[in-house]
């Protein structure tokens, strides 16, 4: 498959999500059941593509391991988005260098 | 006018900032995924999301298909219409259709979270400076992590794969912990999307992701539907 074409289509769906409701829509879903899915959507995306693919975003998953548990312990702590992400980093790359 | 973009840019500095260190992970992920080191950096330039650039990347190395790459990108990236149509409500009368056309190119989480905070109306000037800015960090950091990640030590550049995951677990554990309906969502779209793993793998990851997530979201909706205003407040 075309790299072009798969950009395309990346790029001209995600385009349309952001701009045809900003720019169209001047209702409100009505729907509670639709409205509480779509409450729920981005964080069971989010969820369902950090696991299991986390442990292998590494190439080790003891390293994975390490840094997804320092990873969940700072987000819990509600340290800012950033802090997370690189202190999961250090974390497996520390990791692999003591094992 | 002007002011109102030097406001946006300044605004933008820490989603910018944060968006650098994400987007150099994503660009080593891209390249070690077997994708141009240019065109990873074009995807970030005409995608600007970190969870559905992630997936498609995934789609791509894996050759799926491109009606799973659209579907994948429709069901990941739903939440921007939900936040385009909450900041279509704050909009000031000079965000004209043809504003409206461009800005809504730079909904993202952030951006939006930073301009829902917003007392003001929204004005297109602001917007565009806090898009722009962004979208530098973004599309930068992705610049650099693709084109000089790989000059890095292969130690570092492993661990450096974990980064988006990191962010995405940065956003769903506080909720979570704020949260019981959450939790259960998020741990039942995880559960969902290891079973496809281990039980399903002939299934490709992009569909066992939005099967994932959808199944997780339609329970969680069945069991503790929300309050209309608990999704337009907490949604960010």
């Amino acid at each position: 498959m075309s790299m072009v074409l798969y950009i395309a289509v990346m790029a001209g769906v995600t385009y349309l999500i952001r701009m045809i409701p900003f720019t169209a829509f001047r209702h409100k879903i009505k729907s509670r059941f639709l409205q509480s899915v779509l409450y729920y959507i981005p964080y069971a995306v989010l969820s369902a593509m950090t696991f299991p693919a986390i442990f292998y975003s590494t190439g080790s998953t003891a390293t994975a391991a390490v840094g997804t548990a320092v990873a969940i312990i700072l987000a819990y702590f509600k340290l800012p988005l950033t802090a997370v992400a690189v202190s999961a980093c250090i974390a497996a790359f520390v990791t692999g260098l003591i094992i | 006018m002007k002011s109102s973009f030097i406001k946006g840019l300044s605004s933008g500095i820490p989603i910018a900032l944060g968006y650098f260190s994400v987007s150099f992970g994503f660009g080593i992920m891209a390249v070690k995924s077997g994708i141009s080191a240019i065109s990873a950096v074009i995807i970030s330039l005409t995608n600007l999301t970190s969870a559905g650039q992630a997936a498609g990347v995934g789609i791509i190395a894996s050759g799926g298909t491109l009606i799973e790459m659209a579907i994948t990108q429709f069901v990941i990236n739903l939440r921007y219409s939900l936040m385009g149509l909450s900041l279509s409500q704050k909009l000031s009368d000079s965000f004209t259709t043809p504003h409206r056309i461009i800005a809504s190119f730079g909904i993202t989480d952030e951006i939006f979270a930073v301009a829902s905070a917003q007392p003001e109306r929204l004005v297109p000037s602001f917007m565009y400076g806090l898009i722009l800015i962004s979208s530098f960090g973004w599309v930068s950091g992705t610049a650099l992590g693709a084109f000089a990640g790989l000059a890095l030590p292969a130690s570092l550049t492993s661990a450096m794969g974990i980064m988006l995951y990191g962010m995405f677990i940065a956003i769903i554990i506080p909720a979570a912990r704020a949260s019981k309906k959450d939790l259960v969502v998020i741990c039942l779209a995880a559960i969902f999307s290891i079973a496809f793993k281990f039980l399903l793998p002939s299934v490709s990851f992009g569909f066992a992701i939005i099967i994932s997530a959808i199944a997780a979201a339609v329970i969680g909706a069945l069991l503790y539907p929300v309050e209309i205003s608990e999704t337009e407040g907490e949604e960010q």
